[in-house]
């Protein structure tokens, strides 16, 4: 796997791949993507893509409202709150 | 060298379920930030999303209105970024099997036309939270009550010419959402929000332009401003030899500017995939054919028979079927006044402009349909003038009772009686000889004009109660003599 391709993954999953560790981190992705290209070897002519392994289908529930305000006990493990907002590094464009 | 501008539209529409997409939370609007987020909203772990059967409901409804295929079975799909107001690091939607697929509209053109906009496919997924940008000392407050709210997206062909068309089917898809009383249709709350693709070619080429997108437009207002803007923009780049950059614009309504967003140094790869938490969701046949049974009548085929029915022309039809309580109101008034078109007149009339300029709700309207007809009434048999109405009108509006009420309160009847009239006309013939004298002399011609001093005077001394008609036919009788 080429350096720039990893370098793309990473900032797309918002993962820091340090130099130390680029080398073993770009084998493993390189083995798992080998073992992706070996199934891909398999003709799927004629074979629906599943989207999902459970052959079931999906319940839905009736239109009410069941939860109510837990917000303290939410916020109680949020690093900083403030007036009822979580607080997070600014993020304006 | 001619332009032809190329729209398509992407629209938000939020559902107005009482629950979320995916949890039993709250949607009510205004709440205390974060007080209806469950953990199922927040992305605690070990959490699983279960869907809203009404969710799905609304979103077949309008599939349904817009004469699309609706998909018998549907997929969720994770939309993966990072974004603090999107806890799960995606947004749960649906992508390559939505459940509304092609469809198309006819929209009303102000000209009188019609013309067809195709849908693309509409799709359900949910709502993100709201990042704040207040100083809350450098950093970004978050409120997570919207998040995992019902939305549907609808996206339509790029088939729209004008700024105007865009806007007609904006509104279009505004009256069908209303009638189908799936959203509130409250555009200052965010209920629905349009992103506008604009590009333009020169007159006569086939292959589209390069597009820019301009996101999260909350006004039909907005909207029309922003894309004349962008039109405008593109067309100069272009004309002086530039090229169009594909890139995502804002539109700000306060300085009536747009700009482009910071580019992305890496550009956005959403890596979509099943979500592997839903099922897929399949309806049968019935279930769908019994929601087509339940269609109430839509705006279409309203201003349809709103002509047939009424004999209104196109516009007023248009007018008073695009909005479910105007129409009602029509109805209302319509029936039991007997006299529709007056009907049509004094609602996109004088009550619109009323309710515009004190920024009422039809459905809050101080004057009820019963009141209005009654005042129609009167003015149809001639009890009053439509000066006078106008007076009854603000009275009514002021809450001082049916029109009946107010016409004999305040002595507004037309004096229609043939007697106190011939009085009033001998007293102002006698009060001005010389304006008498003028008119005996003059030409046939000019009598018409200089007939309005008279009436101008019995109109004062009546205080706009004297029968116009009746008022005519005795002043020239008497200035005859």
């Amino acid at each position: 796997m080429e350096r720039s391709q990893l370098e793309k993954l990473a900032l797309l999953a918002r993962l820091n791949v340090d130099d130390s560790v680029f080398e073993e981190v770009s084998q493993g992705i390189s083995q798992v993507l080998g073992l992706v290209e070996q199934l891909q070897a398999v003709d799927t002519t004629g074979v629906e893509p599943m989207a999902h392994p459970l052959d079931a289908l999906q319940r839905l529930r009736p239109d009410e409202v069941t939860e109510g305000n837990c917000r303290d006990a939410y916020q109680a493990i949020a690093p900083q709150t403030e007036n009822g907002l979580y607080l997070v590094p600014k993020v304006i464009e | 060298m001619e332009w032809e501008t190329v729209i398509g539209l992407e629209v938000h529409i939020q559902l107005s379920t009482q629950s979320k997409l995916f949890s039993g939370s709250s949607t009510a609007f205004g709440a205390e930030p974060n007080t209806q987020a469950s953990p199922v909203d927040l992305a605690m772990p070990g959490t699983l999303p279960v869907a809203n059967a009404e969710a799905f409901r609304y979103a077949v409804l309008f599939g349904l209105a817009v004469n699309a295929q609706i998909n018998h079975r549907s997929v969720f799909e994770r939309k993966n970024y990072f974004y603090p107001d999107l806890p799960k690091g995606y947004q749960t939607t649906q992508l390559a099997e939505p459940i509304v697929g092609a469809g198309e509209v006819h929209i009303q053109l102000a000209d009188g036309s019609t013309k067809t906009v195709r849908i693309h496919h509409a799709h359900l997924e949910e709502d993100a939270g709201k990042s704040l940008h207040e100083d809350f000392h450098g950093m970004s407050g978050i409120d997570l009550n919207r998040a995992g709210t019902p939305l549907i997206e609808v996206v339509t062909e790029p088939d729209m010419r004008s700024a105007e068309e865009a806007v007609a089917m904006a509104r279009h898809l505004h009256s069908i959402v209303t009638a189908l009383n799936i959203c509130d249709g409250d555009m200052s709350q965010g209920s629905m929000r349009f992103d506008v693709n604009i590009s333009v070619r020169p007159k006569g080429e086939e292959k589209l332009g390069t597009r820019t997108e301009t996101k999260n437009l909350n006004s039909f207002r907005f909207m029309e401003d922003a894309i004349k803007l962008e039109v405008e923009r593109q067309i100069d780049v272009l004309e002086s030899g530039g090229k169009i950059i594909q890139e995502t614009r804002l539109y700000n309504g306060d300085t009536r500017t747009a700009r482009a967003m910071r580019s992305k140094e890496e550009s956005m790869d959403y890596r979509y995939f099943p979500c592997p938490d839903l099922l897929p969701v399949v309806f049968d046949d019935e279930y769908v054919e019994h929601l087509r049974q339940q269609m109430p009548e839509l705006p279409e085929a309203k201003r349809q028979r709103f002509m047939d029915s009424y004999g209104l022309s196109a516009y007023d039809a248009n007018a008073l079927a695009s909005d479910r309580g105007t129409a009602a109101y029509f109805e209302a008034v319509a029936d039991d006044s007997g006299e529709p078109k007056l009907a049509a007149n004094w609602i996109t009339g004088d009550l619109a402009a009323q309710l515009n300029q004190t920024e009422t709700a039809i459905d809050a309207c101080p004057i009820t349909p019963e009141q209005l007809a009654g005042l129609i009434k009167r003015l149809a048999d001639g009890t009053i003038s439509s000066k006078i109405a106008k007076q009854v009108f603000t009275a009514m509006w002021e809450g001082e009772g049916t029109a009946d009420e107010v016409i004999e309160k305040r002595g507004l009847k037309q004096v229609s009686d043939t007697g106190a009239l011939e009085k009033m006309v001998a007293e102002v013939i006698a009060s001005s000889p010389q304006q008498v004298e003028n008119y005996r002399n003059a030409d046939e011609k000019k009598r018409p004009k200089m007939l309005g001093y008279f009436v101008g005077q019995v109109m004062k001394t009546s205080k706009g109660q004297a029968n116009p008609q009746a008022l005519n036919e005795i002043l020239l009788k008497k200035l005859e003599e």
